[in-house]
């Protein structure tokens, strides 16, 4: 479904002084080879200025690739980007692609003679996506009245409606509640396993990856740094999970073992303590914490998705230097 | 939309008031204008402006500031082509609302000059939607240079400040010495606003004026065509 090889983004970036005009160039993306097959659901993540972006544009043929190789279900992007928009859904979550002041509705009729889609397809598609999303009530709401969470159902909808092979999202998540988050991966996961589409999404919310993604690609610097499944990548790096509780009374850490006391906080009346995954479950040490000391509140920390990343980036920096 | 009605009636009154007293001091007429011609003038001039939407809102190029652009561009469609659409769409309704209302109301208060031959309301109409048309391709290239500026307001500025002097808005083209009225009908400018003037009002021939009008229609277009494909690949998109 993807093929790229050797991909690499160069820009130019103006450093004026005075009136002397500079340029230096910066590469977003730096020699980037991968390949997605046709229905994996990949999750592609990454710190802010990571490259992703940039990777997605060239993907969706709207950047134009410095060097490299690359196919998307097929064709050349940037040469055929008319005929990739038609195959292929893209999903900016910090832009919308719905008509501002038309109700959804409208919009989604609008796009269906854009992408041309025969009115039978059209009403099963949208109909499908209506009862999955809960969005009959909103069909006549314009857009502008429209939650985040409902506009971002209305998006998904709009980037479904001529059946792409391939479904981007950039961002997908990005400012949703809980629950309409939950509801989004939901349908995603649901359309990837039910119709097959493919599914490339950029996140920062590890919680996509792991309900959606069983592959995980991590980019830094422009630079692919690991490409397995979440579950592997994560216990290989960060093979310690953190479980934080507030006593009700300041007191000493309690004593569990397999469980090392890391710090604590206000006086004893915090307690950071770490586990690790593979020998013991959340459940088991809480129900082993709570026997021992009066527990106010507790929360279990998994490494955030940057955490993973900042170690995989060191583990790359170690393995350049040894090499 | 009544608003808009009223501060444009104002404006033809104002117009129609400074005009007639520079008629009166010159003994009557001015070049081919007399009243009747300059009260006829400055009602359709005051329709066409926003039929043909001489200033635009230039949203295009803020999509370009913001970066919203991508949206636009990875849609299976000509851009150029879709807002082209867009716009003649507009055109329809901006004739009923903003070509339609000045040209009845000077019709009705003041001596107006009806064309002789009947088929040239019909030859007005098709003169103003090409007039639509070039304005559209002027706004577009105007709003496109957001992609090489980044920030195209000095321009879009500049474009809506000059317009009204170079298209025959302010005054008609008739009016100026020879060597600018040469120099500006050599100009895409006058087939905004002044053609369709023109061709309503029997000066000169329509078949010329048509031609004139269609030739800059095609050239505008075509730059902008091209102007498009250099901006999608040396395209940059803005914050994220």
């Amino acid at each position: 479904m993807i093929e790229v090889r050797e991909l690499r983004r160069e820009f130019k970036v103006a450093t004026s002084k005075g009136l002397r005009r500079n340029y230096k160039t910066v590469t977003a993306v730096d020699d980037v080879s991968f390949d997605v097959q046709a229905g994996e659901a990949v999750g592609y993540v990454g710190p802010n200025g990571a490259g992703k972006s940039t990777t997605i544009k060239m993907l969706t043929g709207i950047l134009v690739p410095t060097s490299g190789h690359l196919r998307v279900s097929g064709v050349d992007p940037s040469k055929q980007r008319r005929d990739l928009a038609k195959r292929i859904g893209v999903v900016f979550g910090q832009r919308s692609q719905l008509w501002w002041d038309l109700p959804l509705g409208d919009s989604f009729d609008l796009l269906r003679s854009i992408y041309r889609v025969s009115a039978a397809d059209y009403r099963t598609r949208l109909d499908e996506c209506v009862e999955l999303l809960g969005l009959q009530e909103l069909l006549i709401t314009p857009v502008r009245q429209l939650s985040l969470g409902q506009r971002m159902r209305g998006e998904i909808t709009a980037a479904l409606l001529h059946a792409p092979e391939l479904l981007v999202l950039d961002e997908p998540t990005i400012g949703l509640d809980l629950e309409s988050k939950e509801r989004l991966r939901e349908f995603l996961a649901d359309i990837n396993t039910r119709r097959g589409t493919t599914l490339l999404l950029t996140t920062h919310d590890l919680d996509d990856i792991e309900r959606l993604c069983p592959r995980l690609m991590v980019i830094d610097h422009g630079r692919v740094l690991a490409d397995g499944p979440l579950a592997e990548l994560r216990a290989e790096v960060t093979p310690e999970r953190e479980l934080v509780i507030d006593l009700r009374e300041p007191g000493p850490a309690p004593d569990v073992p397999g469980v090392t006391a890391v710090r604590s906080e206000a006086g004893g009346l915090r307690h950071h303590l770490t586990f690790r995954r593979a020998e013991t479950t959340a459940a088991q040490l809480i129900t082993q914490v709570v026997r021992q000391v009066e527990v106010h509140d507790l929360a279990v920390v998994e490494p955030e998705i940057d955490d993973v990343i900042r170690k995989l980036y060191q583990r790359q920096v170690q393995q350049n230097t040894s090499r | 939309m009544l608003a808009g009605m009223t501060t444009n009636v104002v404006f033809g009154l104002l117009r129609l008031a400074i005009i007639a007293a520079a008629l009166k001091a010159a003994g009557g007429a001015i070049a081919d204008y007399d009243i009747a011609a300059i009260n006829t003038y400055v009602w359709i001039g005051q329709g066409l402006l926003g039929f043909v939407l001489l200033w635009g809102n230039n949203e295009l190029a803020e999509r370009v500031r913001s970066g919203d652009v991508v949206v636009d561009l990875y849609r299976p469609w000509h851009l150029q082509g879709a807002l082209l659409a867009q716009d003649v769409g507009r055109g329809g309704f901006a004739f009923l609302t903003r070509l339609a209302p000045p040209m009845a109301f000077g019709m009705l208060l003041f001596p107006f000059q009806f064309p002789e031959n009947p088929a040239r309301w019909p030859l007005f109409l098709l003169s103003a939607t090409i007039a639509l048309v070039i304005s559209f391709g002027v706004r577009f290239l105007v709003e496109l240079s957001a992609f090489w500026l980044l920030d195209n307001r000095g321009l879009y500025g500049f474009w809506n400040v000059s317009s009204g002097l170079l298209c025959g808005l302010t005054v008609p083209i008739a009016f100026f010495p020879e060597w600018a009225r040469d120099a500006l009908w050599a100009s895409p400018f006058p087939a905004l606003l002044q053609a369709p003037i023109d061709v309503f009002l029997g000066h000169g021939s329509v078949a010329k004026l048509l031609l004139y009008q269609v030739f800059w229609a095609a050239v505008i277009l075509g730059i902008g065509h091209v102007a498009l494909q250099r901006a999608v690949r040396k395209v940059v998109v803005q914050g994220g």
